[in-house]
């Protein structure tokens, strides 16, 4: 049976259904459904609501309930995710899962409280500091971001990460029918939590800590073996990529949606366009754009930001073919007829009239032509 | 036959101490493991090391542990605790730590009577970073930061942590105690006793802030730093318990 939920709240039950059993939040727009539907369901199901005094106690908590050994969630939007980074470098140092899940919102700064994708480069460079990854899942509908947190939580697991899930203002807050599937959860023991059972084990310890170069350098080449590992196994990307089309649109999330409604208005026109949406944003699915058909002449990447995902389809691309960007920012959502007019304009097709006024190229920041 | 009159505690491990001379770490270190051992909870006991000189308090609590962010150990202590409510779960924090960067996560900390100990060891500098000053640093104090003494007019007076921490209505037991000589390591040692043993009966947050020395950071000889305790540090922050709610040990 299908249930109408907004996306925020099928975050939040997901989480519960897949055995998260501690969650701590702080208020922040666009995600406070999720701590408010935490308020109410966490402590009947058994398990703990806490409404930390920042973001920042609330990942410490995080680091904190994971190092016990408990499923744990925190969540939050773009200005507090910028808060959690301490406590995420610390998880990924401590080798401790978790699920953060980033309600993305406009910045720099404040911003402001309407939807984008510029937390991307914050989401798949680690963020914080140090050298270390988090496995990003990008879902694109109210229904995949139920199906995620089951992901998300057996991943963190798995391979002892904290995990990420970006969405974006708009899909937190849009209502779909969600089949709201309990999938069957990864059970993996941790002999490793602190846990205070040092009666029945040899006492545990984690720390994220060493005052000699050659064990942080051996416990880092360690962790990157287990990133060889996920990049290797997890990938998930969705392509509709054909033999015929000339242009290849390259669009994650809720926007990929737009993406899909341009790619329907072109083809009423007889141009063939494919969108090539990836899941995982890190790892990001590099391999899909070496394996394109013939047909594909141009690249377009669009998203809600001044140009961040664009830098990976470009490593990924490799210079083998153009890659052309399109983009709004500050809030603003890009309409289907924005992404077909640039796609016009690439094909030296005639354009639209509209009066939108997009990011139409990447400022270049990186030096060079 | 030979009797064995004094032994070091099974609280802390055999890992030597990474501690300067002098330091009061290593007295402060003994009474919580010795406390644990005798309330016998040491096996159940999740210790949270913070940043600061005893980063490496993990190491040598022998008990599960764990190291936290600057300033954070209450917050992690609370996520800890609360998947783990019948173990014993304890902070051991310097005043850079506690009272500077981490005064959010402690106060909040008591501010829910989360049930759990934070042993506060206050020496009125940072220590690790080579003796900068601390907002517990005494006014004329000579700091690496504070090079021509610490001037209230530009930095205020020094914290009073548990004064202020016996304000917050949740917070059960306060109490501040000295290691300078033996017999106030033993009123430290029942006051440290008395807070797990609330902890154990479910009492909520208990706090004991240990005045403490720095003989590197304070540039004296362990001699004089102890003696710097009863004359400068003590007189400014006086010993006490601030607060009790926890009903008194049986």
């Amino acid at each position: 049976m299908k249930v109408l939920m907004k996306g925020n709240e099928a975050l939040s039950e997901a989480a519960i259904q897949a055995g998260c059993t501690t969650f701590f939040g702080y208020p922040i727009t666009p995600q406070n459904e999720i701590p408010e539907y935490m308020s109410a369901k966490m402590e009947p199901a058994g398990g703990v609501f806490i409404q930390a005094e920042s973001e920042v106690a609330a990942i410490n908590m995080v680091y904190g309930a994971a190092a016990a050994g408990a499923r744990t969630m925190t969540t939050s939007s773009s200005p507090g995710m910028a808060l959690k980074q301490e406590g995420i470098s610390y998880l990924a140092g401590a080798n401790l899962p978790c699920v953060i899940v980033n309600v993305a919102r406009c910045g720099p700064g404040l911003g402001g409280i309407l939807p984008a994708q510029s937390d991307y480069f914050q989401t798949t460079r680690g963020g914080g500091n140090g050298d270390y990854y988090t496995p990003v899942y990008a879902p694109s509908t109210v229904q995949e971001c139920w199906d995620y947190v089951f992901k998300s939580f057996d991943i963190a697991d798995k391979y002892r990460t904290p995990v990420m899930i970006l969405i974006d203002g708009m899909l937190g807050q849009m209502m779909e029918p969600v089949e709201t599937t309990v999938y069957p959860r990864l059970n993996v023991e941790k002999p490793w939590a602190i846990n205070g059972n040092a009666d029945k084990r040899p006492r545990n310890m984690l720390t994220s800590l060493s005052l000699y170069g050659e064990v942080l350098e051996a416990m880092n080449i360690e962790r990157f073996k287990v990133y060889e590992e996920i990049v290797k196994n997890e990938v998930m990307v969705e392509s509709t990529v054909k033999e015929g089309d000339t242009v290849a649109i390259v669009s994650y999330g809720a926007p990929s949606r737009i993406a899909v409604n341009a790619i329907d208005e072109l083809k009423e026109e007889g141009i063939n366009v494919g969108l090539i949406r990836p899941i995982t944003l890190w790892p990001y699915p590099a391999d899909i754009f070496q394996s394109l058909p013939k047909s594909v002449a141009h690249i377009l990447v669009a998203e809600l930001s001044m140009g961040q995902m664009v830098e990976d389809v470009r490593l990924a691309v490799n210079g083998k073919l153009p890659v052309h960007f399109y983009g709004r920012t500050g809030g603003v959502v890009f309409e289907p007829v924005e992404i077909a007019n640039k796609v016009r304009e690439i094909l030296g097709k005639v354009i639209k009239p509209i009066e939108a006024k997009g990011i139409t190229e990447v400022y270049n920041l990186r030096g060079g032509v | 036959m030979a009797k064995m009159v004094y032994e070091k505690s099974r609280g802390l491990t055999n890992t030597p101490l990474t501690y300067c001379p002098g330091c009061s770490h290593g007295t402060v270190h003994k009474l919580i493991a010795e406390s644990l051992v005798e309330l016998d909870v040491l096996e159940k006991s999740i210790a949270i090391a913070p940043v600061g000189c005893s980063v490496l308090a993990y190491e040598f609590f022998n008990c599960d542990a764990i190291q936290a962010a600057h300033g954070r150990a209450p917050a992690v202590a609370t996520g800890i605790k609360r998947v783990e409510p019948n173990k014993i779960v304890f902070t051991y924090q310097g005043d850079g730590d506690l009272a500077s960067i981490g005064t959010a996560e402690i106060i909040h900390a008591a501010h829910r009577g989360e049930n759990f100990t934070v042993i506060f060891v206050n020496n009125a500098i940072y220590g690790m970073t080579g003796g900068q000053m601390a907002p517990t640093t005494l006014i004329n104090q000579k700091t690496s930061t504070s090079p021509y003494g610490r001037q209230e007019a530009t930095t205020g007076k020094p914290l009073l942590v548990s004064e202020m921490m016996a304000q917050i209505p949740s917070a059960t037991y306060i109490e501040r105690v000295s290691i300078h000589d033996i017999a106030h390591i033993n009123k430290a040692k029942r006051a440290i006793k008395k807070a797990f043993e609330y902890q154990i009966k479910g009492k909520g947050f208990n706090m004991i802030e240990i005045i403490a020395d720095c003989p590197v950071g304070w540039n004296m000889t362990p001699t004089q730093a102890r003696q710097n305790i009863a004359d400068a540090m003590i007189p400014y922050f006086p010993l006490g318990v601030y607060k009790d709610e926890g009903g008194g040990p049986q």
